[in-house]
């Protein structure tokens, strides 16, 4: 307790340092991943990309980011277990922040394919594991967060394949693929505006003090979904057929209309990976302020104050600035054959994978749940060709991540006791 | 540098339209070839049959490039197999001219005058055919973005009738050649009859071989 009142200040502007740059890390890799497939489909230019991520990231976050927040603070170790020392859960999760935060940097710098959920989770559960006791860890719950890494790119290609086979029922091989796409591409974004409000509404919202019954839900997000409905329509007004960009590719027309419902999957993009990703910066620093600010007692239940999430916020937007943006360009001319009408298919499924794990509080990977998404377009045979070595890698990035997390956040856990105490 | 990035392979399908147009394109070749032979114009012969040469060269490096990016842990729209055949098949297109050429000109063949016409007719329905083969294959990458279904399923059927329809009026001319030649024979050196004749086949051989790339996308759609 002594130690906690003693250093306060100084345990608070580290464990802000540190989440910063663990925010930092996620706007420099991660939102670039999450936008990237727009900007690879000419759908967005890297600018556009960047308002729409820091605009919905921040949303997400607030808006829908509880549930996870809630699971990295107090769902994957038992903070009750460590009420006898409650400066090891400071010093845990400033580890835990900055292994996971050196690892993202070491891992891009070497361009390995590393996620940030999954150094942070490594990075808690190695902490807890050795620092504290095999006994601090809520097993039941990492078992059920790993689960959901394998799940969550399975149910996104499914959705993907379903998303992408009735685009081509409906649109691709009608007589008149352009006036069809008019018709029908509608549907889609009511859809997209639909599935994100629905699920903010019916979990998101409770974090941020607001309850709404079911019922009157599904009426709002179905509201918010026609409003996004309309205002695509307004947009997709101003598409004209041009019968001379046709000539060399006839679907060029079509495209376009796609290019338009993408930008609205990649506002869904963006929330979605704002209400799962940010947590991985901003709750273990919640955490951290939880236990300072009672002045060393662990509550179940404290309050969120807005800066944590401003600064979250803060950290990924100037991560996307000072790097994230060319992360974003390389991506965009490295995928250029995931066209609008296959980009939106695996963005949507993602958006509404992520957004569902998000509600559950399970942190997955936005970048895995999408290359399940392009994967289940590719399998409705869309996409010219596919790396399928790309699926051991990502079993790679797990197997390597997590014990190279825990590894540097043990590391970093002994040395802050030794400093500290 | 991400596995997002990684997943994306180098799509086969324009690399194949391509290769597709530079074995017609020296196909084409055939026709001002032929007329210079006709006319006897050896140094215009030579300068064409260097044009095929390096138009089949083209065509080969670009076959190479295609194989080699097709590694077998790629996930394919086309099934890479089908791939790979249909790439030898326009590869044959190319190969077929260059042997034509190459054969024409190493004899310095002279050919009767009252079957000029009659080759040109039968060199040009092989181009034809060529020609068709390409326009087929143009359509690949819209096969694609339909996920080979609907209204382009219809369309490319119907080209591939006429591609067919073309190679059939081919082998028709080529009956009618070989009997001109066959009544011309009794009176020409034997050896120059022997080599006309396989010239005459190897024409036929090339607008089978543009039939059969048709054949082979009809194999791709029905998958």
């Amino acid at each position: 307790m002594e130690i906690i009142a003693q250093h306060a200040h100084i345990l608070l502007i580290l464990a802000c340092c540190f989440g910063f740059f663990m925010a930092w890390g996620i706007g420099a890799n991660d939102v670039a991943n999450a936008m990237g497939t727009s900007v690879g489909s000419r759908a967005l230019t890297v600018k556009q990309a960047i308002v729409i991520a820091i605009l919905f990231e921040f949303a997400g976050a607030y808006l829908a980011g509880g549930e996870v927040t809630a699971t990295i603070r107090k769902g994957i170790i038992d903070p009750m277990m460590l009420s006898d020392h409650p400066e090891y859960l400071v010093y845990g999760m400033m580890s835990a922040l900055l292994a996971a935060g050196c690892w993202l940097l070491i891992a891009s710098i070497l361009g390995w394919p590393v996620s940030t959920t999954h150094s942070i989770v490594g990075a808690i559960v190695g902490f807890a594991s050795v620092g504290v006791g095999v006994d601090a860890v809520n097993w039941g719950k990492v078992g059920s967060i790993v689960a959901s890494w394998v799940v969550s790119p399975l149910l996104s290609g499914t959705i993907a394949f379903i998303l992408f086979s009735s685009v081509q029922k409906v649109i691709l091989r009608a007589e008149n693929p352009f006036e069809q796409a008019k018709r029908y591409v509608p549907f889609y974004m009511l859809l997209t505006g639909f599935i994100i409000a629905m699920v903010t509404l019916v979990k998101g919202l409770k974090h941020v003090g607001i309850n709404l019954p079911f019922g009157q839900s599904i009426l709002i997000a179905l509201g918010i979904g026609v409003l996004v409905m309309l205002i695509g329509i307004w947009f997709l007004s101003r598409i004209k057929e041009d019968p001379e960009a046709d000539k060399d590719f006839r679907f060029t027309n079509v495209e376009r209309i796609f290019a338009i419902l993408m930008i609205f999957t990649a506002c869904a993009m963006a929330f979605a990976h704002g209400s799962n990703d940010v947590a991985n910066a901003v709750g273990p620093l919640a955490a951290i302020y939880g236990v300072i600010s009672s002045s060393g007692e662990i509550l179940q239940k404290t309050a969120m104050p807005a800066w944590i999430l401003l600064l979250g916020g803060g950290g990924i937007v100037v991560g996307l600035a000072t790097y994230g943006y060319r992360v974003m360009a390389t991506i965009g001319r490295k995928i250029t054959e995931l066209t609008p009408s296959r980009g939106f298919a695996a963005e949507l499924a993602t958006a509404t994978t992520v957004v569902l794990a998000s509600a559950t509080g399970l942190p997955i990977s936005t970048t895995h749940t999408l290359v399940g998404g392009v994967l289940g377009v590719g399998l409705a045979r869309g996409i010219g060709a596919l790396n399928l070595g790309v699926i051991g890698t990502i079993v790679t990035s797990w197997v390597i991540t997590l014990p190279a997390g825990a590894f540097l956040s043990i590391i970093f856990f002994f040395t802050l006791k030794a400093i500290f105490s | 540098m991400t596995s997002l990035m990684n997943l994306f392979g180098r799509s086969p399908i324009g690399p194949m339209q391509h290769h597709m147009e530079q074995a017609h394109k020296c196909a084409e070749q055939l026709l001002p070839f032929f007329q210079a032979v006709l006319a006897k114009d050896w140094d215009l012969v030579i300068s064409v049959r260097a044009q095929i040469s390096q138009l089949e060269d083209e065509a080969d490096g670009t076959k190479r490039e295609i194989r080699q990016s097709l590694p077998k842990s790629l996930f394919l729209a086309v099934p890479r197999t089908d791939l790979l055949e249909l790439l030898t098949i326009q590869d044959r297109i190319a190969n077929k001219t260059k042997d034509i050429s190459g054969i024409m000109l190493g004899r310095k063949m002279e050919i009767p005058e009252s079957m000029a016409q009659g080759l040109l007719n039968y060199v040009q329905s092989a181009i034809d055919t060529s020609a068709q083969a390409k326009i087929a294959m143009n359509e690949l990458d819209e096969l694609v973005e339909t996920g080979f279904g609907g209204r382009e399923i219809t369309l490319v059927d119907k080209m591939i009738s006429t591609l067919d329809e073309l190679e059939h009026k081919t082998d028709e001319i080529q009956i009618k050649v070989r009997a001109e030649l066959f009544a011309l024979e009794a009176n020409l050196p034997p050896v120059n009859v022997m080599f006309l004749y396989k010239v005459i086949d190897l024409i036929g051989e090339l607008a089978d071989y543009a039939e059969r790339v048709g054949s082979r996308l009809q194999y791709i759609i029905a998958r």
